[in-house]
């Protein structure tokens, strides 16, 4: 009996440790981002990797979404005669969801993989030992800055995702499907309000925490050479995703 | 700088790694602990550095004890000591120049010019030259050790340690990381510490060796003195011989 609720039970264990174990790096993080040296250089190096170097996915990943979204919304619309509220929709749904979950979720594979690839390797080659014998700190040297890039450039990355997103919808819906553009233009004005938008950007900044905390975490207790580091990459890939999913709908329904 | 263990134990789980082991290392000499790989020896130095704590015991840099030091004091006593690890462990995302240079940016308030005299010197001093805008995957394991011993020397430390730096090299090349060794001590007056199971390498450079067998040092002294142990497992690590070997020795 002992044995089947030992066994029923190490999975819940693991999973509480693991949070445990995050929200102590997190909290070591936040301490030094407010302690100096506040590695400027590292944290622009980073902010480049993380938003400059995303660009091109989310550029594309953001227009196809507004793409097939005016394309999905202006069929299901046109059979009660609502085509006129297709930019809205589209508008809507990418300021207020699938901006920042697909920003967050391209950039996860991305960059969050990366993190945990890198920093794993750093761990079984012993570079982040190497680091503590020359009196630098890793979480200061290695975690502050991918995790202030994280938070910081996903909202900016979602804002770009956002319009290109609206720009898609605008092509398909105007261009494509004839939906008169002041109209479309008009209703996207009438219902999208500047809240819709900034709460979509606070989502995306928990995102970005959520994406490179799970990164470097792995990476960091990355152990057991290349497959460790592969393990590692892809268990940050998975628990992101899941998180950042998971997360969505609960600040979903607590901002909104 | 003088290292001193005292009484120190470290288990993993069920697997006692360090049991009640004892050691003084002599400041200004090369002292050598050899023993079987997985045996310690790794995580011996690592007590030494402070990058892992002991279950109970005592780990003295100076007369002081770095086991209960917190971050900050454990990293001012850091700054004494260099180390080299197995396979360098450079960052592989710098240049040699800038791998080299990373300790005295981190530590210093020197200029540019100054440090890039810093590293050129400690490069030189290795014994190489022209390789500072290369990146450490373009070298060869033995050069990747030399850029690993400048970076340990950079901050010209007391105390220089070495993680196995004979391990996968030639034997051509092991002679040269056995003689900068030598060099390098005679230089700079450091305390080395160097583990190894490596005992041709051993006997060239030690000025002391320690074997660690079981968790604890179980023979000390010169070289003479090892090679003429009369503790049978140290005259069987010294000459190759496994236990198993002995077995089947015996029932053969």
């Amino acid at each position: 009996m002992v044995r089947l609720l030992e066994f029923a039970g190490k999975p819940f264990v693991l999973i509480i440790e693991s949070f445990g174990k995050v929200s102590l790096l997190l909290a070591a993080t936040l301490a030094w981002m407010v302690r100096p040296p506040y590695r400027i250089h590292e944290i622009f190096k980073q902010m480049e990797f993380v938003g400059v170097n995303s660009l091109p996915v989310v550029l594309i990943t953001g227009a196809f979404t507004g793409m097939v979204l005016a394309i999905q919304t202006y069929y299901g619309f046109r059979m009660f005669g609502g085509e006129s509220l297709v930019g809205a929709t589209v508008a809507l749904s990418m300021a207020r969801e699938l901006g920042p979950a697909i920003t967050a979720l391209m950039v996860t594979g991305r960059a969050g993989s990366a993190m945990a690839a890198e920093l794993g390797t750093m761990r079984v080659t012993e570079q982040i030992d190497a680091l503590y014998t020359m009196s630098v700190n890793p979480v200061q040297y290695l975690i502050m800055p991918r995790v202030v890039a994280g938070i910081v450039m996903l909202p900016i990355l979602t804002i770009v995702s956002d319009f290109i997103g609206i720009v898609g919808g605008y092509f398909v819906g105007v261009e494509l499907l004839d939906i008169n553009s002041g109209i479309f233009m008009a209703r996207i004005v009438e219902f999208v309000h500047l809240s819709d938008i900034v709460n979509g950007l606070i989502k995306s900044a928990v995102f970005g925490l959520i994406l490179s905390l799970v990164g470097c975490y792995k990476g960091f207790n990355t152990s057991g050479g290349a497959a460790g580091v592969g393990r590692a990459t892809t268990q940050s890939v998975v628990i992101s995703s899941v998180s950042i999913l998971i997360s969505d709908y609960f600040l979903t329904a607590v901002m909104f | 700088m003088k290292i001193q263990l005292s009484n120190v134990c470290k288990a993993f789980g069920d697997q006692v790694v360090l049991d009640n082991l004892d050691l003084t290392v002599e400041p200004h000499r090369i002292t050598v602990i050899i023993g079987e790989s997985g045996g310690g020896k790794s995580v011996l130095l690592k007590h030494i550095i402070g990058l892992i704590r002991p279950d109970s015991g005592s780990v003295y840099i100076d007369d002081v004890d770095i086991s209960v030091l917190n971050d900050r004091q454990l990293n001012e006593v850091r700054k004494n000591f260099g180390m080299l690890f197995q396979e360098a462990a450079l960052f592989d995302s710098m240049t040699v120049g800038e791998n080299v240079a990373f300790p005295i940016r981190e530590h210093t308030r020197l200029s540019k010019e100054e440090i890039d005299g810093i590293v050129e010197e400690k490069l030189r001093q290795v014994g190489l030259k022209k390789v500072t805008g290369k990146m450490p995957a373009e070298l060869s394991g033995g050069m990747r050790k030399r850029v690993g011993l400048a970076r340990a020397l950079a901050l010209n430390p007391k105390i220089i340690l070495f993680d196995e730096p004979t391990t996968g090299l030639d034997p051509i090349r092991r002679d040269d990381i056995d003689r900068l060794i030598v060099k390098t001590q005679q230089l700079t007056g450091a305390t080395c510490l160097v583990i190894s199971h490596d005992i041709d390498s051993t006997f060239k450079i030690a000025h002391k060796v320690a074997m660690l067998y079981d968790g604890r040092i179980i023979e000390y002294g010169s070289p003479e003195k090892i090679k003429h142990s009369e503790n049978p497992v140290v005259n069987n690590f010294i000459e190759g011989k496994s236990s198993s070997d002995q077995r089947l020795a015996d029932y053969v």
